[in-house]
């Protein structure tokens, strides 16, 4: 695998497996070979989410839920949907856990790639747009089940500003000035982000918010996992700014639940 | 129709080689030395077209001679890296394999084409310990050094090598860069200007990518004090 190439594919990683390893991409496996009904092969594999982002002051937060099912079953708890993608950025994914993952670590590389062989990092729109190619290269795939739809976020260096980008199927690219949430448990999400936000937030503030949010989609949403006290399990979130991507430990999303559910006892 | 020549392949390897030689000897050199905490890579090099790059968490590359050729060949390290790191995972990328498929390539362009590439290059990789540090130099024809604390390549390398060799010990990037300037003053009669070097270090107490650059104004700090 991986011989030595002189002739010269450009700089994007996503091409050169385009025009020189095409069964390494998504989206070009022989679709013949999904034989199983549309339904019952989504049921066996994992899907189901909340994820979302929200801007504050200095950049943009982002964050997932750990729960995978499939159908009616918990296939994993413990799976990460938010994976820092470059020292500026982060992506969050939904849809069918195998092609998100691999989408996830094809983008890492292509950001990557492209910094080494250019020597300079792309700017966060031409991140976006990749991004948009992958995703709709991925649309034979998605007409089988397999659907990719992530957030993608970041600060911008040349703008100096948080943004936020989210994707269709068709590799539909918008972006969002505020907040977004999707999944399954998207719109539940969404309503707790519409009542809490505002343009002038903190981190911490942000954090919260965002917390909150995967807590109330994980109340209506099945397929989305709240925190999970006992196991020690809880969503997880980036904080983005200017300085980078920052995990928020554990211990901090632990606290603030309990001060969460603490408030809520009280009601 | 004329009566077709005949080269011996002695001949024609030996012209071949002088070729190369040449090409190389015109140009600048740059230097490999292990230091404490990682490798420093330094180029006689004022402009912003790079000769020494970041292949991978642990690998850089560095290139002397002819641009267009050791450009030519980074990006195809780049892209052997990141393909083999993509299909297997980060930890299997190693220099050792690098070196073996540029030393591949190389040799072939030296034995099948009629000009040979004109370049020398180095791959080198940040280990655990100083002992676990490769340094690797591949030469116009292919051939390949397996090098122990140092190594130059480019014009006048043999000259800088000896200055080197005289001056050397394991020590800090400060210490490091001292014995690298010293050595080019000697063996290139050469400035010690911050502004005309390009200097990156495979720094081993760095998490993920330990390739770094060091800019200007840091490299002018450790050269003053």
């Amino acid at each position: 695998m991986a011989p030595f190439q002189l002739n010269d594919p450009g700089s994007s990683f996503h091409d050169l497996l385009a025009s020189q390893y095409p069964n390494l991409l998504l989206g070009r496996l022989d679709t013949k070979i999904v034989s199983m009904e549309k339904q019952s092969l989504l049921d066996t594999l994992p899907h189901g989410t909340t994820i979302l982002a929200l801007r504050y002051q200095d950049g943009v937060v982002i964050c997932g839920d750990r729960r995978a099912t499939e159908g009616y079953t918990i296939s994993e708890r413990r799976i990460e949907k938010v994976y820092k993608t470059d020292d500026t950025s982060a992506i969050a994914i939904s849809g069918a856990a195998g092609p998100c993952i691999e989408l996830t670590r094809l983008f890492q590389v292509e950001l990557e790639h492209y910094e080494k062989l250019e020597g300079t990092l792309l700017s966060m729109e031409g991140k976006a747009n990749k991004l948009a190619q992958m995703i709709k290269a991925n649309l034979p795939m998605a007409m089988q089940g397999l659907v990719v739809v992530p957030i993608y976020a970041g600060y911008d260096l040349n703008r100096k500003t948080g943004r936020i980008f989210k994707y269709d199927v068709a590799g539909g690219r918008y972006e969002e000035r505020a907040y977004y949430a999707t999944g399954s448990g998207g719109r539940d999400a969404k309503g707790t982000l519409k009542r809490l936000y505002n343009s002038d937030l903190t981190a911490e503030e942000a954090t919260r918010i965002a917390l909150e949010a995967i807590y109330d989609a994980a109340e209506s949403d099945v397929a989305t996992g709240g925190p999970d006290m006992l196991r020690g399990i809880f969503p997880n979130v980036k904080v983005i700014d200017k300085k980078g991507v920052r995990d928020v430990p554990d211990d901090t999303v632990k606290t603030v639940y309990e001060e969460m559910i603490a408030q809520l006892r009280g009601k | 129709m004329g009566m077709p020549f005949y080269v011996s392949p002695e001949q024609m390897m030996q012209d071949k080689a002088e070729y190369a030689r040449k090409g190389i000897s015109r140009g600048r050199s740059t230097v490999a030395m292990t230091y404490d905490k990682g490798i420093l890579l330094l180029a006689d090099n004022a402009s912003t077209l790079n000769k020494i790059s970041e292949i991978y968490d642990k690998i850089a590359f560095a290139g002397a001679g002819k641009y267009s050729e050791f450009e030519n060949l980074r990006k195809a390290g780049i892209r052997h890296a990141d393909m083999t790191g993509y299909v297997y995972s980060r930890e299997d990328v190693t220099a050792r394999s690098l070196a073996n498929a540029y030393s591949q390539t190389i040799g072939s362009v030296f034995s099948q084409e009629m000009k040979p590439l004109e370049i020398e290059i180095l791959v080198v990789e940040v280990g655990n310990s100083t002992e676990g540090n490769a340094i690797y130099r591949i030469q116009f024809d292919g051939s390949i050094h397996d090098e122990r604390s140092f190594s130059v390549v480019g014009g006048k390398a043999e000259e800088l090598t000896e200055a080197i060799k005289s001056r050397y010990s394991l020590t800090s990037l400060k210490g490091a860069l001292k014995i690298c300037l010293e050595a080019l003053k000697e063996g290139n009669g050469q400035s010690t200007d911050p502004e005309s070097f390009e200097v990156a270090v495979l720094d081993r107490s760095q998490q993920g990518r330990q390739f770094r650059r060091l800019k200007t104004k840091e490299l002018a700090a450790h050269i003053k004090a």
